[in-house]
């Protein structure tokens, strides 16, 4: 190809460039050459794919996103053009490894030349994870995923949030769910879950419960569910996306991410307050199962009307367990009774001990009653008797006296006697009542006498005239006070 | 009396369904336990009754509703319209 490419080395020896004879090629200015050199590498590499290392991102002011593309030898420029920048569903940054499409271009100003790049991926789902274990580690530091920050969930939920898509098998699953649980007040804010806006719709719907004021419009849910269907990593890669991580932290309602399937996690479900495997578990962890709590209800209310009555038969029990104790009334006599038969018989063997007790000590004594005892005071009497000097000649004195004075007196009595006269002739008259008839009035008065002679009694009756008798009489009245005199 | 009662009352209807189901099964268990002194047994289990109640009527009261957000040009949720699947 002629033309400055294939000059000759003897070009090289002048001072002065000059035309050569032949040469129908100028010399290229330098925007000749850049233009030249522009459209060869555009229509050269009018579209490449380059994989390789992201290196010294920068996202200007203006939106456009530069950086550099580069493996263990070589780099290249590049630039991303704000509406795609703007599109891209990760944000690029340094070493992660891309497959980037787009166009080479050059840039004349400074010599040098770089991709504009269309569509930038992630080099396949290993660099995927880098980048995820990255933002996860970058999160993590910040402390959003700690697990102090998490908040219990609401037991009976009266409202829930949920941000999902509305049509398709979640919203299905969880309102057909809750419906089975426990029928609720359910609010659908429905968000792309997949591609491109679909995190920014999410954090955005995330936030828009949290702004609900709780006496607005709009009733503030007490619970949000952030629910999407199983998918893959790229599917659900917007729930990976910082903005709906930190819009779920920031979340002012507790959040239960149920996104994919249980072997899926997202940096959404580590944001969560609860991380429910799938959409349908997210509803059962939401609300209770009403006919549980209706049931629970009903057993605590019979429970409390058993229990009510349980003081009151417990009251009846111990009233009649004591009454059961209290004796009856024969019952209370018998042990008294008891113990006075008892009392009683041991009086009665306490007196026969007594006794005994007392005679065996009588017995057992021998110096306080004895033969001899008796015998010494018997001889202690006699000497004592003795002593005294008592005989028979005391008495005999005495009566030998006596009898001298009676034997005297009778001899007197006998000179005395009124009768003794009788034996010499005397004769007493006695009236019939037994006195003595001393004169001759008295004889006279009397119906009858009686003349007491010496050997007995003759009657007689007194008769007038005759004076003798009445004279003898009266001298034997004479002798009278002489006989009283002798007795007196 | 009669104001403590009506705040009683009050206390309950501002709990929540949990804070009253706990409530009301604290009620039980000191009934259940016998120590508590008949008469007060007796407020206890009037007491418990009006929170069987209030929990009753939070059951009874459950029903769905299902709607959907109409968010305003701001993004901000500006309204609700009922939700039908698919829509």
């Amino acid at each position: 190809m002629p033309g400055p490419f294939t000059d000759d080395n003897d070009a090289a020896g002048g001072l002065v460039a000059k035309g050569a004879p032949g040469d129908n090629a100028a010399p290229l200015s330098i925007s000749e050459i850049s233009a030249l050199l522009k459209r060869t590498v555009e229509d050269r590499f009018g579209f490449v794919r380059l994989r390789g290392e992201l290196s010294g991102v920068k996202r200007a002011a203006s939106g456009h996103l530069y950086c550099s593309l580069k493996d263990d030898k070589a780099r290249i420029d590049g630039v991303m053009w704000r509406g795609q920048a703007d599109r891209l569903p990760f944000a690029p940054e340094d070493g992660l490894e891309v497959i980037a499409s787009g166009k080479l271009t050059t840039y004349a100003g400074r010599s040098s030349y770089q991709i504009v790049i269309e569509r930038m991926e992630i080099a396949g789902e290993g660099a995927l994870l880098a980048l995820l274990e990255k933002t996860r580690a970058q999160l993590a530091a910040e402390g959003l995923f700690a697990e102090e920050r998490k908040r219990p969930l609401p037991y009976l939920p009266q409202v829930i949030g949920v941000v999902t898509s509305p049509t398709g098998a979640v919203i299905r699953d969880i309102l057909h769910r809750l419906a089975d649980r426990f029928p609720s007040h359910v609010l659908v804010w429905p968000v792309l879950v997949q591609g491109q806006g679909s995190a920014e719709q999410v954090a955005a719907a995330v936030r828009g419960f949290s702004a609900l004021a709780p006496d607005g419009a709009v009733p503030r849910p007490d619970l949000v569910i952030v629910a999407r269907g199983g998918g893959s990593i790229e599917d659900l890669w917007g729930f990976n996306e910082e903005v709906v991580v930190r819009a779920i932290a920031e979340s002012t309602i507790p959040v239960i991410s149920a996104v994919g399937h249980e072997t899926d996690t997202t940096l959404a479900d580590f944001a969560a307050d609860r991380r429910a495997p799938t959409p349908t578990a997210a509803a059962e962890m939401a609300v209770p199962v009403r006919a549980d709590l209706l049931a629970l209800l009903g057993e605590l209310a019979a429970r409390k009307r058993r229990a009510i009555l349980r003081p009151v038969s417990l009251g009846r029990e111990r009233l009649e367990a004591r009454v059961r104790r209290l004796p009856r009334g024969e019952a209370l006599l018998q042990a008294p009774a008891q113990k006075l038969d008892e009392l009683s018989e041991r009086l009665r063997r306490g007196l026969a001990d007594r006794a005994t007790r007392a005679k065996d000590r009588l017995q057992a004594d021998p110096a306080r009653l004895s033969i001899a005892l008796l015998q010494l005071r018997v001889q202690r009497a006699q000497d004592r008797l003795d002593a005294a000097r008592i005989g028979p000649v005391l008495v005999t004195q005495r009566i030998a006296g006596g009898r001298d004075r009676l034997d005297a007196l009778d001899r007197l009595r006998r000179q005395i006697d009124p009768r003794a006269p009788l034996a010499r002739g005397y004769v007493l008259v006695v009236a019939p009542d037994g006195t003595m008839v001393k004169n001759r009035a008295t004889a006279a008065a009397q119906p009858a006498l009686a003349l007491e002679f010496s050997d007995g009694r003759l009657d007689v009756l007194p008769v007038e005239g005759g004076t003798s008798p009445r004279r003898a009489r009266s001298r034997r009245d004479e002798g009278t006070p002489r006989q009283d005199d002798l007795f007196g | 009396m009669l104001c403590a009662m009506e705040q009683k009352a009050a206390d309950i209807t501002a709990m929540s369904f949990e804070q009253a189901l706990q409530a009301l099964e604290a009620i039980v268990r000191q009934l259940e336990s016998g120590e508590v002194p008949l008469d007060e047994s007796i407020t206890l289990y009037e007491r418990g009754e009006e929170l069987r109640r209030h929990c009753q009527a939070r059951l009874d009261a459950a029903q769905a509703r299902i709607e959907k957000i109409v968010a305003g040009p701001d993004g901000a949720a500006r309204a609700t319209e009922p939700f039908s699947e698919g829509g």
